[in-house]
């Protein structure tokens, strides 16, 4: 593949929750929608700076293992959450998460590593 | 349509469920993703300024055919400087409130992008009251 082929084909990945979760060598604790396709991602750990940009079809990736991440993600209509660092889910995170169906994924990994490997394999920043 | 809700400074597991709740209400009207995601912001961080900061607070949304107007009002220690807390980066919230993820200085500038018209009054040792629309 030449260069131009290949940025090209990076420029349109998208990826659903189980290969994000294989990528991030993580572990899946609610998915509302199997066949939902993400193209880029964002990592944060402070919420303000998630609401200041549009996001469509985009994971959030934070350390910030509050019921305000939930609520945050809900409000930016992020769908996925990747969180970082070994941080355990809550039961009350998880039942919210479940009623405004946003997938939940729990990783070891620190955000620089999860955002390292998914950029890698395709997925794009958010630009304002 | 007038919509009403109560907002109780200092509790931080309910905080962001009005906006939450207006929000899936204007999911029923015809309103662009771009658009509802923009009053959500608007909503949400008003929300938690009052968590934040304040006792007790009010928030009154109504919805028209052409915008949506909401006005938030608080009890509770006012701002000082209007000027000051406008701009980014300045806060005075606390070690609570930054571990949540907030307190950064960017709910009130979140606010005056998100929103097409926003005014902000405050009485130092009373309350503060905003109020804000944005357009459809």
């Amino acid at each position: 593949m030449s260069k131009r082929h290949f940025v090209n084909f990076l420029s349109h990945v998208k990826m659903n929750v189980d290969r994000v979760n294989e990528i991030v060598n993580g572990k899946v604790l609610f998915v509302s929608d199997p066949f939902l396709l993400y193209t880029s991602a964002f990592a944060s750990d402070l919420m303000s700076d998630v609401l200041r940009y549009y996001m469509e079809n985009t994971l959030l990736i934070t350390g910030l293992c509050t019921l305000q991440a939930v609520r945050t993600a809900e409000i930016s209509n992020i769908s996925c959450i990747i969180f970082a660092r070994g941080k355990r889910v809550s039961n009350d995170m998880l039942q919210l998460a479940k009623e405004y169906n946003i997938a939940i994924i729990e990783s070891g990994l620190t955000m620089f590593e999860i955002s390292g490997r998914l950029y890698q394999n395709g997925l794009k920043p958010i630009v304002d | 349509m007038k919509i009403e809700y109560h907002i109780e400074g200092g509790n931080f597991s309910a905080a962001g469920s009005a906006s939450s709740e207006i929000k899936k209400i204007l999911k029923q009207f015809n309103i662009s993703p771009f658009l509802l995601r923009r009053i959500a912001v608007a909503l949400y961080e008003s929300e938690m300024n009052v968590v934040a900061h304040a006792y007790r607070g009010i928030m009154r949304v109504e919805i028209q055919p052409s915008g949506i107007r909401v006005v938030v009002e608080d009890e509770g220690p006012g701002i000082e400087d209007i000027e000051k807390a406008m701009e980014e980066g300045f806060s005075t919230a606390t070690e609570e409130v930054r571990q949540m993820g907030f307190g950064a200085g960017m709910g009130l500038p979140n606010i005056k992008k998100n929103s097409d018209e926003m005014r902000l009054v405050s009485s130092p040792g009373e309350g503060t009251r905003l109020a804000f629309s944005v357009n459809f």
